[in-house]
């Protein structure tokens, strides 16, 4: 029984019981429905609701539950010749698995008890799916009956639709917040493992990064270097290189649209501007890689500079014009927030249009377009895709954006594509580097609220 | 010029020359015409009000003295405007130049988010009226002394002009005006958001000005145009319907429209 159509029998469950709670609520109306407390609708949606969201629940539960249930069954009825090695075990259940579905052909010649549990394992999953079929559609109909008499001319239906959207909506938000709060611990708990290993020290303030530590035993390797400076230094460059071309052009591109632009240049210009915005980061990738990063090695060339093939610069010029979109649409947003009665004070003080802008305009705007650079620089420090392709991997700690550096979400990357030993402190590196990622964007958001914050305070 | 004279008579004012003088204007936002054929002189250093009913065009007219409805899409104006009888919708004349020269003040305070001092500062510097902070100084503190704010502020020059009230903002705004020492200053319903006492406060502050300033006014308030102007104009529907002594205006008015108005019958 697949979960589309339990899914679908809810649906046509609950449009059934909104058909009866609706019914219902208007017989008891006598004809008028301002005899009831709320329009009939609510109660509809009440009683659709009570039968809805017990049927899900239970739905739900009952996936959680079906696979770890079924295959205590099936583990309990096996000989110990199997159970004792994790090992075994996991393989023949594997092949249990295949040969319940039919379609374990190559195991034909299997031992016979792996059979039989197939057969069995067949055997409770149509039972199991058949008993939540007749389980949910009792939840269903007990929820529709209870609601169904609980309606009466004064029973406040609205109210308790509204409280029952509320429950769903924190739900929603729960959710949301839940999973971040599962992804920082998930960071914190693997970067303590990491630092079990590595000194917090040595890896916040070393100077050398080169991870390749022996995966086995036997291998003759270095120690490996976590310092993590290197890698910070090069996401900076780029980051610094990014902002040099996104912040004057988008701030530029959007004083033009939104001052100066005629309306029919406005209305083309814009959508083309943000369709920047939807090039996918590996297109800009190797355009920096296969364009920019060649242009620039060869003009390098043509004046004598020793330019390497993959440079911060190219990255950094690239991620620029991938972050131009971000800064003008946002900084546009906010400057045409800045209400027309303060420049027309400014015109009827007799000042250009050029004069307005800088000296009212912009100030008055300049929270808003603070807090737009800020979210462009940390997606800059966050985008991976083009500095995987176009700044290289070299961890040199340089301030010459004509070599190649490295990030740490280009390290981040790196170290986890692959065959990895879990363990091992190169792998979590990886997440000691997320972690201390996430707190830099962390730290620069609240930073950037808190400025945004202020200025509101002294001009509002 | 026979139109002048006309209503030089007419309206029996000084023989002086008007300080700004309107013929045959029309304005068009788009294709619906806001205002018709509107004649109107204003004498120099009196205060002239413009009255009339919501949307007749009052705000619409005053825009047009400085030209501020060069700033919006789609207007166009027929007819021509002059000060001291040169156009000003001529193509020699500079709009930033004209605006430094007729001032304005809007109906909802407008101070920039700037500081006290920066807001009457603003004028005089993207003018350069001024040569040194100490010229500047001056002109800030004269400024503020001329629209009665000096008291009340002279300890928060600083502090950001938008922590002041609604009155004060106003007189701010007007201080702001003032400091680029314009010839005319229009003002479009300057105390319709202020309390009885900040408006009382403003229309002295007018009456003060009358003597070195040419004031035109909006208000919807009759007793306010009775109280502070010498000449007002009553307009209807996009047309100047009368226009005379504020004391005519209101005890005499010549036309039925004029006394329905000012005598409460509509509006
Ligand atoms: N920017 C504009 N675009 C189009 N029409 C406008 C614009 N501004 C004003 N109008 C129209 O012009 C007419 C006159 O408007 P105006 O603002 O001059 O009236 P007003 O006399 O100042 O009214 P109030 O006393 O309510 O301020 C109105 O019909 C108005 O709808
Ligand atoms: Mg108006």
């Amino acid at each position: 029984m697949s979960l589309t159509f339990l899914l679908l029998a809810i649906a046509l469950l609950c449009a059934l019981s909104f058909f009866f709670g609706r019914q219902r609520a208007v017989g008891l109306s006598g004809g008028r429905y301002s005899n009831l407390h709320s329009l009939p609708v609510h109660y509809g949606v009440y009683t659709a609701l009570w039968c809805g969201l017990p049927a899900l629940f239970i739905v739900m539960v009952w996936y959680g539950f079906q696979g770890t249930i079924i295959q205590a069954l099936i583990v309990a009825d096996l000989p110990d010749s199997l159970t004792s090695d994790p090992g075994q075990l996991s393989l023949a259940l594997n092949s249990i698995g295949l040969l319940s579905e039919g379609r374990g052909a190559h195991l034909a010649g299997a031992a016979p008890e792996l059979i039989d549990a197939g057969r069995r394992l067949a055997n409770l999953k149509s039972i199991a799916s058949g008993a939540l079929v007749v389980v949910m559609v009792c939840g269903a109909l007990l929820g529709l009956i209870f609601s169904y008499r609980k309606i009466t001319k004064d029973m406040r239906a609205r109210n308790n639709v509204e409280r029952i959207a509320r429950g769903l909506m924190m739900i929603c938000s729960a959710i949301a917040i839940l999973s971040t709060v599962g992804i920082v611990f998930s960071l914190m708990f693997e970067s303590l493992q990491f630092f079990t290993k590595i000194s917090p020290l040595d890896f916040l303030f070393g100077l050398e990064w080169s991870p390749q530590t022996a995966i086995r035993a036997d291998q003759v390797a270095s120690e490996g270097a976590f310092g993590m400076i290197p890698l910070f230094v090069g996401t900076l460059l780029i980051t610094f290189i990014a902002m040099c071309v996104a912040v004057p052009v988008g701030l530029f591109s959007a004083i033009y649209m939104g001052e100066y632009a005629s309306p029919k240049f406005r209305a083309v210009a814009k959508p083309a501007l943000e369709i920047l915005a939807g090039v996918p980061t590996v297109v800009y990738g190797f355009f920096a890689a296969l364009t920019v990063a060649p242009f620039i090695r060869n003009q390098g060339s043509l004046l004598g500079l020793d330019v390497s093939s993959e440079s911060a610069l190219a990255a950094g010029l690239v991620m620029g014009l991938m972050i131009i979109p971000f800064v003008s649409s946002l900084s546009d947003d906010v400057m045409s927030q800045v209400p027309q009665s303060l420049r027309d004070g400014s015109y009827g003080l007799g000042a250009t249009k050029s004069e307005t802008i800088r000296n009212v305009i912009f100030p008055a705007a300049l929270p808003g377009i603070v807090g737009a650079v800020l979210l462009a620089v940390s997606r800059a420090v966050g985008e991976t895709m083009i500095v995987v392709m176009a700044a290289g991997l070299a961890a040199n700690m340089t301030a010459n954006p004509l070599q190649a550096v490295t990030t740490v979400t280009v390290q981040i990357v790196t170290l986890l594509v692959g065959d990895q030993e879990f363990d091992s402190a190169k792998t979590l590196s990886a997440f000691a580097l997320g972690l201390v990622l996430f707190l830099v964007t962390l730290g620069l958001n609240v930073f950037a609220l808190k400025i945004v914050k202020k200025y509101r305070e002294k001009y509002d | 010029m026979a139109v002048v004279t006309a209503r030089a008579m007419t309206d029996g004012t000084s023989a002086q020359a008007p300080k700004m003088a309107v013929r045959k204007l029309d304005l068009f936002y788009g294709e619906s015409q806001a205002l018709y054929e509107v004649d109107l002189d204003i004498a120099e250093k009196q205060v002239t009000a413009l009255i009339g009913p919501s949307g007749c065009g009052k705000s619409t007219f005053l825009r047009c003295l400085n030209r501020m409805n060069d700033t919006i899409d789609g207007v166009t104006i027929k007819g021509n405007v002059t000060l001291d009888d040169r156009d000003i919708y001529d193509k020699a004349i500079d709009v930033v130049q004209l605006r430094a020269r007729i001032g304005m003040v809007f109906q909802k305070p407008n101070p920039f988010p700037k500081s006290i001092y920066d807001n009457v500062a603003y004028g005089p510097r993207i003018h350069g009226l001024v040569n040194s902070r100490d010229e500047l100084d001056e002109v800030v503190m004269t400024s503020l002394e001329k629209a009665g704010l000096i008291k009340e502020v002279k300890d928060r020059m600083a502090e950001p002009a938008t922590g002041l009230s609604g009155g004060q903002q106003q007189r701010l705004c007007i201080a702001r005006a003032v400091a680029v020492s314009p010839e005319v200053i229009l003002m479009d319903e300057p105390c319709s958001a202020l309390d009885p006492i900040a408006t009382a406060k403003v229309e002295e502050l007018i009456d003060e000005l009358r003597s070195n300033y040419t004031i035109v006014i909006v208000t919807h308030s009759m007793q306010q145009a009775a109280r502070v102007s010498q000449r007002t104009a009553f307009f209807h529907l996009g047309k100047l319907v009368e226009v005379g002594d504020t004391d005519q205006i209101f005890t005499n008015p010549k036309d039925e429209r004029t006394k329905g108005y000012i005598t409460g019958r509509f509006g």
